[in-house]
């Protein structure tokens, strides 16, 4: 008979069934002793790629729930990929530390703007800051963008606003990002390869 | 890196110089031990610091920062010299025998064509001599006094074991040890690796120090074979996929380039991009740049790219000059920006000198931030006392951040620096209203070009035209991306005429509408889109192949070629051809990659040459494909900004004169290096910073993020620097004591750890003391705070890359 601890109380709890096994000889004994369930047993497990060095070791994430609808996924535990021919299945102590990664205190969680000369944030939602800051962006395109040269040569380039993008965000991230900011013209444009 | 981590195994002598291994990659590092382990490989680790890298090697020498193109060009001496060369490979598969044309001259630390006022050389006087029918001209003897094994023997010849060891400060005896154990490896069957990381891109000639190592590699034979090979380990986790993507100022995806605004048109573009072959039958790849080019400008703009309007060319911007991250600070600095947008990125910690990169941000009208995490640059404005001291209420941009999805909660691929394409999947959601960088720019862009539409502007035709095929506009999926940058067919794919049956009906490569296979497919005509050539092959019509998961390695010498997909072709091994002899048998039995087989090239990768290029023609392809000369560059008679050789010359802070151009003040530092009016007046003296100073990492923390982590920020809590016992005595600091680090741009405040790990170096009959800085802290975070290393930095890159001196500077060291 299979049974932890928890179920034994709940079987002992009906008394005259718990005696009833013991009368047939299943002792208490060994479920009292039986540790509970691996907790990662019951977790669902997804394939990633660790974000910090450019080695690229192989991570499993640890998520609570089915991925069912009406369940939101938690990761409570991230450690290496034993198929990965790289890393083996280790990590370094970052590596190691990436749940804390996951859910630092530090994450960022809404829209803020810091308004000019202000010693503070204030929350806003989506909408309101993507509509200001565009109409910023195309205010600033629309006033600087250089169709000509002073050569007369067409050049159409925009320089007085620039972007620093991720070096370890996803291709797809890069990719969208290079083609939708390179079609304004933009110039003034790197990521940490240059540093 | 030519090759990839588990390859680390297959060498038998790895050398670590400009690269912390064991404490930056740790677990790549393993494959060292594993090929000391297994395959009685020697470490040999030359760093300014005993690193836990060198605590691992079998032979370290210590060097003085910033001097590693002394002693690698001392190497090179000793090789020529020593008669240490793999000299088959090196007089077919190097320039070694091409003639270098009359007009090219050195003297004095300069190379013909400087032009001391733009700083910049001139470098029409370093080709080659050609013949008539524009090929260049060889000596297979070697004997020519111009071929460029001559010329780089006289070059070298000038750094002698004795000056090598006064200029860097490695004792001449060290010197020679590891002079003896990397000339081991010239034997056709010994292969050295060499394991580089920031600790070589981080300097004002950081670029050249690269080159000079190539040069080594190249000399003994080691590119193109397993264990062999230049391996840059790189920094973040997908730092090779945005290098890659191009998301460079001057760059576009593939390695291709924007225009200069003097190439006005197709031709004059493609002129100095689609090279046309040095030599006879060479491959010359890049003969294809408009093929790869136009195919990405269907991507880009679909329909509205056609040949009559040039393919969209003038929908791309031209630039004036590079607008890297050096560039923009300065242009910040002088008020001539507006607008600055940092995904992911946190310049006030890591870009060089603090104060004017805060001073710049301060001038924006607005500022935005897209990060999972806080960091210094989204609070420059505000007051951290003495960490950050301003007055937010003088500071007058508007900063919008927004939160964005860690790599947990996402879908999409990160490109290692094996150049492996590795595909991962979404755990879970993003906290709160965190959002996915695509569906960040997607909304941005969406509104921009709605607005455009509406309003009209400012040449609205590239923004409103851009292809934007995506099912759900404002969130385009990481799958949709794939698909589109490794490319699909618009038309029918044909093959050309077979020669030997060239009535038959083409072949039909790929569908229109198929995903195409690889980059062989695209067509200059329109008929393909391609938004990366050299990822295509990443989501073929087989599915997405970056999501392979088989590890298995037949060859059993780490070739795992169904696990993920490289680029380029899942080719693992770059100039893999060159591990065949010029006969296409392998140069070690041992040690087989790719080899000819009487009828086509095969192995254990894939090829990198065309696979029925027969070795046994005359003027037989070789197997540098992406060269005109179809052979290794030793010489170098374009591409670098300061000279078709490497030569040393002293960061631009040094407490030293350049010793092998003790004369010329020119020649210093790197003579084509660029500096701000301003910049040069913010660098100090020997006079009054007198120590070494370098910034580096540790195992423990990743750059100003990890700080934010509380397993890292309990592992490594508090700052230091790191002195050596001489000069903590010199200066009466204790182990444990606040100090104060200082350099003409600023002071930081810390803990200093004295340790043996930082020798003091002998340099000129000086001694010199080195102050080491690890990164990791700053004013946000989980852990201490503390002050930002490159308040110290100065504001100063590479002549080619203007990767910022982060490695290499002055300060002082005094009790806090």
């Amino acid at each position: 008979m299979d049974m932890n601890r928890r179920q034994f109380f709940r079987v002992s709890g009906a008394g005259l069934a718990a005696s009833t096994l013991v009368a047939l000889g299943f002792s208490p004994t060994s479920a009292l002793a039986e540790t509970r369930h691996f907790k990662l047993a019951r977790t669902t497990e997804t394939r990633n790629t660790c974000p910090y060095c450019s080695v690229g070791c192989g991570i499993i994430m640890y998520s609570l729930g089915d991925r069912a609808k009406n369940v939101t996924a938690d990761i409570i535990h991230i450690e290496g990929d034993p198929d990965h021919p790289v890393n083996r299945g280790t990590l370094c102590p970052k590596g190691a530390g990436l749940l804390d990664f996951v859910h630092s205190e530090n994450r960022l969680k809404y829209p803020e703007i810091r308004e000019p000369g202000s010693k503070e944030w204030k929350r806003v939602s989506w909408d309101d800051a993507m509509t200001r800051l565009t109409k910023l962006m195309k205010a600033d395109r629309d006033a600087n963008f250089v169709a000509n040269n002073a050569a007369g040569q067409m050049v159409n380039r925009w320089t007085t606003t620039g972007m620093l993008c991720a070096s370890a965000s996803s291709n797809e991230s890069g990719y969208i990002t290079h083609k939708a900011m390179r079609s304004m013209g933009m110039l003034v444009f790197d990521n940490q390869a240059r540093v | 890196m030519t090759n990839h981590w588990v390859d680390i195994k297959n060498a038998d002598l790895v050398l670590i110089m400009g690269g912390n291994a064991a404490e930056a990659h740790p677990c790549g590092f393993k494959w060292v031990i594993e090929a000391k382990h297994h395959n009685k490989a020697k470490l040999v680790v030359v760093d300014p610091r005993f690193t836990r890298s060198a605590a691992m090697a079998d032979y370290y020498a210590p060097i003085r920062a910033g001097s590693d193109i002394a002693f690698l060009a001392g190497v090179i001496n000793y090789l020529i010299g020593n008669n240490k060369l793999q000299m088959e490979y090196v007089k077919n598969y190097t320039n070694a025998p091409f003639i270098v044309g009359e007009a090219y001259g050195f003297q004095d630390g300069l190379f013909t064509g400087y032009d001391e006022a733009k700083r910049s050389y001139n470098n029409a006087s370093w080709g080659y001599e050609l013949d008539e029918k524009g090929f260049a001209k060889v000596d297979p003897t070697l004997e020519h006094p111009r071929c460029v094994l001559q010329v780089m023997k006289r070059h070298y010849a000038r750094y002698t074991p004795e000056l090598v060891s006064r200029i860097t400060g490695t004792p001449k005896d060290k010197f020679l040890k590891v002079c003896e154990m990397i000339a081991t490896t010239s034997a056709s069957n010994k292969a050295m690796t060499i394991l580089y990381a920031l600790g070589w891109t981080q300097h004002s000639q950081g670029s050249q120090m690269i080159r000079t190592a190539a040069i080594v590699q190249l000399l003994l034979g080691n590119i193109g074979i397993a264990g062999g090979g230049m391996n840059a380990l790189r920094g973040h986790s997908n730092i090779q996929g945005l290098t890659d993507l191009g998301l460079l100022s001057n760059s576009l995806p593939g390695y291709l380039s924007l225009a200069r605004e003097s190439e006005q048109d197709l031709d004059t573009y493609y002129k100095t991009r689609a090279l046309k072959p040095l030599r006879p039958n060479q491959m010359s790849y890049w003969q294809n740049y408009p093929k790869f080019f136009v195919s990405l400008q269907k991507a880009w703009w679909g329909a509205a790219a056609t040949a009559e309007n040039s393919w969209a060319f003038h929908y791309l911007p031209k630039i004036d000059k590079i607008y890297d991250v050096l560039q923009a600070f300065e242009l910040m600095s002088q008020g001539k920006m507006n607008g600055y947008i940092c995904q992911g990125f946190n310049p006030v910690g890591s870009f060089p000198n603090k104060k004017k990169i805060v001073d710049g941000l301060s001038k924006l009208k607005f500022l935005v931030i897209i990060d999972p995490l806080n960091t210094e640059t989204a609070e420059f404005w505000k007051n951290y006392g003495e960490y950050n001291d301003v007055k937010s209420e003088d500071i007058q941009t508007t900063v919008f951040r927004f939160p964005s999805t860690c790599f947990a909660e996402e879908d999409g691929s990160l490109t290692n620096s094996g150049r492996w394409l590795q595909w991962h999947w979404k755990g879970a959601p993003p906290p709160g209203e965190a959002r996915g960088d695509p569906e960040i720019i997607a909304d941005i862009f969406n509104r921009i070009k709605t607005a455009y539409v509406k309003d009209g502007g400012a040449f609205p035709d590239p923004i409103v035209k851009l292809t934007w095929p995506y099912k759900i506009p404002h969130s385009p999926s990481a799958e949709e991306l794939a698909m589109e940058y490794n490319g699909k067919a618009l038309a029918d794919v044909l093959a050309p005429p077979d020669p030997k049956d060239p009535k038959a009906p083409p072949k039909v490569l790929a569908k229109a509408g198929e995903q195409v296979s690889g980059f062989g497919l695209l067509r200059d005509d329109g008929s393909t889109a391609c938004g990366c050539w050299i990822y295509a092959g990443a989501w073929t019509q087989a599915g997405n192949q970056m999501a392979r998961r088989d590890n298995s390695d037949p060859w059993g010498i780490g070739q795992t070629l169904n696990w993920a997909w490289a680029w380029p072709a899942n080719r693992r091994i770059l100039y893999n051809a060159a591990s065949s002899a010029p006969d296409g048998k392998p140069w070690d039995a041992k040690r087989k990659i790719v080899q000819w087989n009487g009828t086509a090239w095969g192995g254990a990768d894939v090829p990198d040459i065309r696979p029925d290029a027969n070795p046994g023609d005359a003027d037989r392809v070789q197997p540098f494909i992406m060269t005109s000369e179809g052979v290794a560059r030793l010489f170098a008679p374009t591409g670098m900004a300061e000279g078709p050789l490497p030569e040393h010359y002293e960061p631009f802070e040094s407490p030293l004169a350049n010793l092998m151009h003790p004369n010329n003040p020119k020649a210093r530092a790197n003579p084509a290096a660029r500096v701000f009016k301003g910049d040069l007046e913010s660098m100090g003296s020997a006079k009054d910073f007198p120590y070494v100073a370098t910034s580096y990492r540790l195992t423990e923390h990743f750059h100003y993020w990890t700080k934010n982590v509380k397993t890292s920020a309990v592992l490594q809590p508090q700052q230091f620097v790191e002195i050596g016992e001489e000069l903590a005595k010199a200066k009466g600091i204790a182990n444990g004591e606040m100090v104060k680090v200082s350099s003409k741009r600023g002071f930081i405040k810390c803990v200093a750890l004295v340790t043996k790990r930082i020798p003091q170096l002998d340099c000129d009959g000086r001694k010199i003391d080195t102050v080491g800085l690890p990164n990791h802290w700053g004013f946000v975070g989980v852990a201490k705070q503390g002050y930002l290393v490159n308040t110290l930095t100065p504001f100063v890159g590479d002549a080619n890359t203007q990767t910022p001196e982060y490695k290499s500077f002055i300060v002082n060291i005094e009790k806090a």
